[in-house]
């Protein structure tokens, strides 16, 4: 009967339950949004590295060089000569060593030369390598072919046997087309790594594209290292960082993104604290919807009290129906969840090719929830008091 | 034994100068099963703080209040809504019936503290009291006469020793407050309950072959008069 009552409250104070039952959702969500797109985003980011152990580029940041060249982001610091390319793949420490270009686009999704050895020698992930879907296969280094990241194909709706001109730089300005044609030979199945956002062309290709430099026509913008040991790492580093001034070796790759993510922790602590902020408000606002009522609610506490409720069901009852604000708001709060999810997810997805997925487990999930419904039981006990303290007498007298 | 048996009960409220003022004081008063007592006085005589302290819902401050040989005041007071709730119904003058719940769901509320939930009983009582076509109405869609019955069904509900109505007739004109008295009195009879009604309406008092004015029992409001 104690749920009754408790369920006969809520629906008598319906305005009041909803607004609250929604503020717990609004804290919820954000809550468990922040912990797990953070976690979720940070395991994503350092997790990425195409199968490659370190990045050789220009002298520049090392971040830099990262996410140019994995993440398929930000400019590129400079080139490099092909010879350093060969030197490096020569280096006996050196398992793989691919050379990318950049310097293209196509409609804002960025045109990268290589070599087929990065997807027919390499594995983007451990056990996983790259794929075309049926119908399709790698470019021949000898024509104007590409091949098209998944994401990438669906977004410009691009298939194999089309054709598309290039356009000169890494943002797409309409006015700077280039002359050449490529014919997609290939559609990459999806990696959900920033791969799927490129296309990709023979390194000759984008070096020589009309309208670039003919003296830089040998350069390259970066080479992907996969290194045989971590031994090899330390001594092309010393190589490269400490003793030459030229070019700079990013290595390990997962390491910089832990570095540029414990840089920016500062920004999840301020994201933490506004959704734990709001978590307090919306424990206020219960605490003030039921605690408000608590005056409309001594006759009824009284009545109760006469026909032989104790003060501790009548507290009972308000901690329960407390807690029950805040189940009902902390179920609305996955759907809260579930759309600030999804909508940081495609935007993530979208500006770099991480993909983070709402089904993945993670504590939060689980703390959050009960953490919620056990600051809204705390919340509760405050109203709960002041009923349990209704006098009975006082409030039995007869109104007109 | 009878069945309520009042001892030097003696009941003080602080007014708001601070001094203590003795509202009721009540040397003896008793009750057998099933006898059937109206108190008469009129307003400011204590009558609803006597009932509440038969009821255990104010605490005396001296005396006894011997229920079926149990002394109320020396329970303690999750005891005493324990026995409130097994052994004595209330009927109200404004009825109090809650308003967010049905006739039937009034009823078995009251239940719910006491023996436990028994819906046919409840049904039962309120067929008894002319409410069938009204169970599942809010107390807002029912006539005041229709309110007090549901108040009584409730009060008989679980099947208690002792019922007290406070006023039950003070909200009825006269015909429906004959017919709620007359229900009242029967339904008590039949449920094997004693009855104590208070009022200060003489119409409503002739009917009780007991009938005693609490200004003569009550010595405080003896010795307020004679001040």
């Amino acid at each position: 009967m104690i749920l009754k009552m408790v369920f006969k409250s809520l629906r008598q104070h319906l305005l009041s339950t909803t607004i609250t039952s929604f503020s717990i959702a609004l804290a919820g969500g954000l809550i468990l949004s922040v912990w797990v797109i953070k976690d979720q985003s940070n395991a994503a980011f350092t997790g990425v590295n195409a199968g490659f152990d370190a990045v050789l580029g220009a002298r520049s940041s090392k971040l830099q060089l990262v996410l140019n060249s994995i993440f398929h982001v930000e400019a590129s610091p400079g080139n490099l000569a092909l010879e350093d390319y060969e030197d490096i793949k020569k280096h006996p420490g050196v398992e793989h060593a691919i050379p990318i270009a950049v310097g293209d686009n196509f409609k804002g999704f960025r045109l990268v030369g290589t070599l087929p050895e990065l997807f027919t020698d390499t594995e983007y992930s451990e056990g996983k390598k790259y794929a075309t879907l049926p119908g399709g296969r790698w470019m021949d280094t000898s024509r104007r072919e590409a091949v098209v990241g998944g994401f990438a194909a669906t977004q410009l709706g691009l298939k194999v046997g089309d054709t598309f001109h290039p356009y000169h730089g890494l943002l797409f300005d309409e006015e700077k087309q280039h002359a050449e044609t490529y014919v997609v030979v290939g559609v990459m199945e999806l990696t959900n790594t920033p791969a799927d956002r490129v296309i990709w062309i023979p390194l000759a290709g984008l070096q020589k594209m009309s309208g670039h430099d003919p003296k830089t026509a040998n350069d390259i913008s970066a080479v992907l290292v996969k290194l045989r040991n971590p031994q090899a790492g330390f001594r092309l580093d010393l190589m490269y960082n400490k003793q030459g001034d030229r070019l700079t070796l990013a290595w390990p790759i997962d390491q910089i993104m832990a570095q540029l993510f414990s840089k920016i922790g500062w920004f999840d602590r301020v994201l933490e604290m506004i959704a734990y902020l709001v978590a307090v408000v919306a424990a206020g606002s219960v605490l003030a919807g039921i605690y408000n009522s608590m005056n409309e609610r001594k006759r009824d506490i009284a009545i109760l009290r006469a026909l032989g409720a104790g003060r501790r069901v009548i507290f009972g009852s308000v901690v329960l129906e407390s807690t029950a604000i805040s189940i009902i708001g902390m179920i609305m709060a996955f759907g809260v969840y579930a759309i600030i999810f999804s909508t940081a997810a495609a935007v993530i997805r979208v500006q770099t090719g991480v993909v983070l997925t709402l089904g993945t487990w993670h504590p939060a999930l689980l703390w959050t929830p009960l953490g919620m419904i056990l600051l809204g039981a705390i919340t509760g006990c405050v109203p709960a008091i002041k009923a349990y303290r209704t006098h009975v007498a006082e409030n039995l007298i007869p109104v007109s | 034994m009878a069945l309520l048996e009042i001892k030097q009960l003696k009941k003080r409220y602080r007014t708001p100068e601070n001094k203590l003022h003795t509202v009721l004081d009540v040397p003896a008063f008793q009750m057998e099963a099933e006898q059937q007592v109206a108190l008469c006085g009129e307003s400011g005589t204590g009558k609803t703080t006597f009932l509440h302290l038969i009821a255990g819902i104010l605490s005396a401050d001296e005396g006894e209040i011997l229920l079926d040989g149990t002394d109320l005041h020396k329970l303690s007071e999750a005891n005493r809504d324990r026995l409130r709730a097994n052994q004595i119904g209330y009927i109200f003058q404004t009825f109090n019936l809650l308003q967010g719940y049905t006739c039937l769901e009034n009823v078995m509320l009251g239940m719910s503290f006491g023996p436990g939930v028994d819906k046919d009983y409840a049904s039962q009582l309120l067929i008894r009291v002319g409410m069938q076509d009204r169970m599942h109405h809010y107390p807002r869609q029912l006539s005041t006469g229709q309110q007090q019955r549901v108040a009584v069904a409730r009060a008989l509900a679980n099947r208690p020793k002792l019922v007290l109505a406070d006023e039950p007739t003070g909200n009825l004109d006269n015909t429906r407050a004959e017919e709620a008295l007359h229900l009242i009195r029967e339904a008590c009879k039949e449920n094997k309950a004693a009855l104590l009604l208070v009022s200060h309406d003489w119409h409503i008092l002739n009917a009780f072959e007991h009938c005693q004015d609490l200004a003569s029992l009550n010595k405080a409001t003896r010795e307020e008069k004679r001040a």
